[in-house]
């Protein structure tokens, strides 16, 4: 057990240490969220109808969720990369704890994600969002924030091991995430949706967490939701850490 | 083939060591010994099978049939235990690009269980000896082809393993690094390392393998020292340059007498294995002119690597496929009857 906490943390370093050295990922982080806070209060802002709510305030909570949902894919990227370099053989040859290289990855996401979170809702804050709940409401809320993100994670690192190379994980990550994430209540009330998608942004997932969030942060209505965001990603995280790490025991670099 | 010995001597040993994906059989029964301070080399061609055994002695692929133990360590009872006793440079170079040589080091001692600090003094430590100090605090993304494989190589030897395992490692480096890193690993069998390494290189084999595997299809075909397999071939071989390749007919005709083999006939150049060389180049330039063969060049030589891996294989070693004709014949004198049919 100390082993695992050990190296985890050791391969944590390892995918920290790394990230200023790579603007690329660093704009992933930084740039891009900014760039889609921007892009929907502006472009879409004006035509879509909240029922009531700013959208400034119906959209940062969108946006958030989503970006940290796609926060792990470096995750996806960077571990396919070491099967392909032939580092998973060097580092599953070494006395480690076999989670270790995956929890490590997924633990770093945790930062890059809680750098995204803040970016993000500074940038919401300028456009014009505000909080409109409790201090403890708004903590919870990053908590939550950070549990999806760690959940999703472990999905992309399931991913990053299985497809066979950076190329698929991108497309495979698109086609899961997009539809996931647009027929939900991230961007747009659901009611404004044809029935079947309607149907479906109700059962999604993602509109539990997306209103959870608002609940939390803007003071929506909050139901259910909030337990349930964090019921989703409790089951999101026990289905894929434990196949994730069953698919690394078997993985060879090729 | 004997059950491998379990005692002090034997670092290294596989029995019966199958492993197949799909339809493929990467691993046909293998069996092998290395003793305790040696160097094996395992040589073959493409897809042979050498990676395959690396990864199983090395615990990361488990055997679909068969036992193999390292250091004593059953590679999947006591793969746990064993992982802190061996090093691996696999095939292509598994260092991290984004972090420095430095780092790459560290963190390497670091998941073996040392202190940052104590792993930080080995990493420096390697580097001098591995010629990167310099190059240790750059992104290995920086480093050539020749400086990532020595920081490969440093990485496995991270925790003084005493069992080294080293997979092609001097496959596309340039001649001054390659003898570079002969010379290092020269260096570590003196301090007491066990090797295994895998190679096409007839030359790096010769070079440094105290005994030498020939794999090929997934099976260890021969077993031996390099004069061994040498005499397996048996005799000194007769080579003739002809003037024109027309003439290899009459020139396979003219020079059968002389062996109990069928000459081998590829291109414009007819060799023969004899018993002794006295007398020999006499004897076939003689017999060529009363045949009318012009001759361009003549020589006699002991058999080399190339020579056995051919008559073994029916291919050459580094020419995947290439199956020239007339050769398995001459190889009749003193291989083992599986050597046979194995032509592509
Ligand atoms: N993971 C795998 N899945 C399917 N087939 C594999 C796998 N690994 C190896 N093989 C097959 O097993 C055989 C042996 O491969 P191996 O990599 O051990 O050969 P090798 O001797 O190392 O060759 P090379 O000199 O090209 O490195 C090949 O036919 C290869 O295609
Ligand atoms: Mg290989």
């Amino acid at each position: 057990m100390r082993r695992l906490v050990t190296d985890t943390l050791i391969i944590a370093e390892r995918n920290l240490v790394r990230l200023p050295r790579r603007p690329d990922l660093l704009l992933a982080f930084t740039v891009q969220p900014i760039m889609f806070v921007l892009l929907f209060r502006y472009v879409f802002g004006g035509a879509i109808q909240t029922g009531g709510v700013p959208y400034a305030d119906f959209i940062v909570p969108g946006i958030l969720v989503q970006n940290i949902a796609f926060g792990g894919f470096v995750t996806a990227l960077g571990l396919n990369e070491d099967v392909h370099k032939g580092l998973i053989d060097r580092f599953r040859s070494l006395p480690m704890a076999r989670p270790a290289v995956l929890a490590g990855r997924t633990l770093a996401d945790v930062a890059t994600n809680t750098l995204s979170i803040v970016i993000l809702t500074v940038t919401g804050l300028i456009i014009g969002f505000s909080f409109g709940t409790p201090a403890l409401h708004v903590i919870a809320g990053f908590g939550l924030l950070l549990l999806i993100g760690y959940a999703f994670s472990w999905v992309f690192a399931f991913v990053g091991l299985l497809v066979s190379s950076p190329e698929s994980a991108n497309s495979v990550g698109f086609i899961a995430i997009f539809p996931l994430t647009f027929i939900s209540s991230a961007f747009v009330p659901p009611d404004t949706m044809p029935e079947p998608l309607k149907w479906f942004a109700h059962v999604n997932p993602f509109t539990i967490m997306v209103d959870a969030m608002r609940a939390l942060w803007v003071g929506t209505p909050a139901g259910n939701y909030v337990w349930g965001a964090v019921v989703w990603a409790l089951i999101i995280l026990a289905v894929f850490a434990p196949i994730a790490v069953a698919r690394y025991r078997r993985t060879a670099s090729g | 083939m004997p059950l491998p010995r379990q005692d002090d001597e034997v670092a290294i040993a596989a029995a019966g060591v199958v492993k197949r994906f799909g339809e493929v059989q990467a691993l046909a029964g293998v069996d092998l010994e290395v003793t305790r301070g040696t160097v094996l080399a395992l040589l073959g061609p493409n897809g042979a099978g050498k990676t395959t055994l690396v990864r199983i002695l090395t615990t990361l692929l488990t055997p679909d049939a068969g036992t193999a133990s390292v250091v004593g360590l059953d590679v999947v009872r006591d793969a746990a235990r064993l992982r802190s006793r061996i090093g691996l440079a696999g095939q292509y170079a598994a260092i991290d690009e984004n972090l420095t040589g430095l780092e790459n080091l560290t963190m390497v001692g670091r998941l073996y269980g040392t202190s940052r600090a104590a792993a930080k003094a080995r990493g420096r430590e390697l580097l001098a000896r591995f010629d990167l100090v310099e190059a240790g605090g750059r992104a290995a993304s920086t480093y050539s082809g020749g400086m990532r494989r020595r920081l490969d190589l440093a990485a496995a030897l991270v925790a003084e393993p005493p069992v080294l395992f080293l997979d092609e490692p001097t496959t596309g480096l340039d001649p001054r690094s390659r003898i570079g890193l002969w010379e290092t690993i020269e260096s570590l069998v003196a301090e007491g390392t066990t090797v295994l390494l895998t190679t096409q290189y007839l030359d790096e084999a010769d070079r440094l393998a105290n005994a030498i595997a020939v794999i090929d299809h997934g099976s260890v075909i021969a077993q031996g020292t390099s004069d061994e397999l040498k005499d397996r071939v048996g005799g000194e071989r007769v080579e003739v340059a002809l003037e024109t390749a027309d003439d290899g007919a009459a020139a396979e005709r003219a020079l059968a007498p002389m062996s109990e083999d069928a000459p081998a006939v590829r291109d414009a150049t007819v060799a023969v294995t004899v018993r002794s060389r006295d007398g020999v180049i006499v004897e076939a330039v003689r017999r060529l002119s009363d045949a009318g063969v012009g001759v361009a060049d003549i020589n006699v030589r002991r058999p080399t690597l190339d020579d056995v891996f051919l008559s073994l294989t029916g291919h050459a070693a580094e020419v995947d496929g290439n199956a020239p004709g007339g050769v398995d014949g001459d190889a009749s004198g003193g291989v083992d009857g599986d050597a046979s049919g194995e032509a592509p």
